[in-house]
């Protein structure tokens, strides 16, 4: 979707980052990013090269770690991933499922010079 | 422009504004806590493997949200609304949902008993905010530029220009967008996403981040239903599949069919809103 501007709130992230932790120059940056955090891929791998041209980041890697989406279902009363949104659960069909993990987008770690 | 958005810096405005705003400029928000970071030295054990001798290069953890300035904005901006007993309402459509329409009578039904503001966010133009004022109620324009979405830095502005009364009901327009509203979280109570029936009835299996963020889906133009193609039970079925817990009002807001409904709703939950505000807090 935005992926431009959620690498300018991550550049902001790391410059802050880099005057608290005194790093002039970052190599790589590990993102987390879950299943269902409407983030694709390979927009955010395009758009992080173009923002982070002439900055500290200029040149980083960019590792993003997929974290699965895991729901509960209220019928099996038990934790179970998905791919979908719209999927229903794996075990029993039904679709009464509560979200559990795999929204997130999160700066893990930052490898500095 | 704010680097929580970020995109189509420089480009919002908000109506009234002749300058751009920055973070710095005069906040009192308060900025990332910073406790959670520390340094790993290199080849202490840091969880990723790299060639050691190379350059002095080091691990830092961050563990910090991308949209944690955004969220920390949203705080601020839902504890005042929770001090004021305001009820905050994000609505949020596809383009051409009916999503003015539809606000313009609910400030009309409203206006006589309930304070009622607006923040209108588009890509271009007042002309929805025009609208609004002509209903009666407060309302302020934001213009996104080529921004795609309202975030909450920008509506923290924007009810910082409205003078909003205690008690007001406010909706928030967000831009017409199934995709990127749904990740930002403004402060409000609940999103409302509107349908319409000359849509497609499958939308909330495409676009399901968006039914899943909302608590209320209104399905639009039902006083359309006899001349369109559109399965209401299918798509009501579809919405929750994806939200178990998604209430879903039908109503016409041209003939005013359903209208009482999402008034009914409206009301309760500003009641809501209204109990357990604590001691004046400090007007804004």
């Amino acid at each position: 979707m935005h992926e431009i501007s959620l690498c300018e709130s991550l550049l902001k992230v790391i410059e802050d980052s880099a005057s608290q932790q005194n790093f002039s120059q970052v190599k790589t940056v590990w993102l987390e990013l879950g299943r269902f955090s409407c983030v694709e891929p390979e927009a955010m791998r395009f758009s992080f090269d173009v923002v982070m041209k002439g900055t500290l980041a200029d040149g980083a890697k960019l590792e993003l770690l997929e974290l699965p989406a895991r729901v509960w279902c209220q019928i099996c009363l038990k934790d179970v991933e998905i791919k979908q949104r719209y999927d229903a659960c794996p075990y029993c069909g039904d679709y009464k499922l509560q979200i559990s993990g795999g929204e997130e987008m999160r700066i893990k770690e930052l490898e500095v010079v | 422009m704010c680097t929580v958005c970020g995109c189509g810096e420089g480009e919002t405005t908000i109506e009234g504004h002749e300058h751009h705003h920055h973070h710095e400029e005069g906040h009192s928000h308060s900025h990332a806590d910073d406790h959670g970071d520390h340094n790993h030295d290199y080849g202490q054990g840091a969880a990723h493997a790299h060639a050691p001798g190379l350059s002095q290069s080091r691990m830092v953890q961050i563990e910090q949200d991308i949209l944690g300035k955004n969220n920390q904005y949203a705080d601020a901006n839902r504890r005042f609304f929770s001090e004021h007993g305001i009820l905050a309402l994000n609505l949020v459509s596809s383009p051409g949902s009916g999503k003015t329409t539809l606000l313009t009578a609910t400030v009309r039904a409203m206006l006589d008993q309930t304070p009622v503001a607006v923040i209108e966010g588009d890509q271009q133009t007042a002309l929805d905010a025009d609208r609004i004022r002509e209903s009666g109620a407060k309302a302020v324009q934001i213009n996104t530029g080529k921004g795609c979405h309202l975030d909450a830095h920008m509506v923290g502005h924007a009810i910082g220009d409205l003078k909003l009364q205690r008690g007001s009901a406010l909706f928030i327009e967000n831009v017409g967008n199934l995709v990127c509203p749904s990740a930002f979280d403004l402060g409000e109570a609940a999103k409302v996403v509107i349908l319409s029936v000359t849509e497609g009835a499958d939308k909330p299996l495409k676009y399901p981040d968006m039914f899943h963020a909302a608590s209320l889906m209104i399905l639009n133009k039902t006083d359309l239903l006899p001349y369109v193609d559109f399965d209401v039970e299918a798509c009501c079925d579809y919405a929750r599949r994806i939200n178990p817990g998604i209430k879903i009002i039908q109503l016409s807001a041209t003939t005013g069919e359903g209208m009482n409904d999402w008034l009914g709703w409206i009301r309760a939950n500003l009641a809501i809103a209204q109990i357990g505000v604590c001691s004046p807090a400090k007007e804004r």
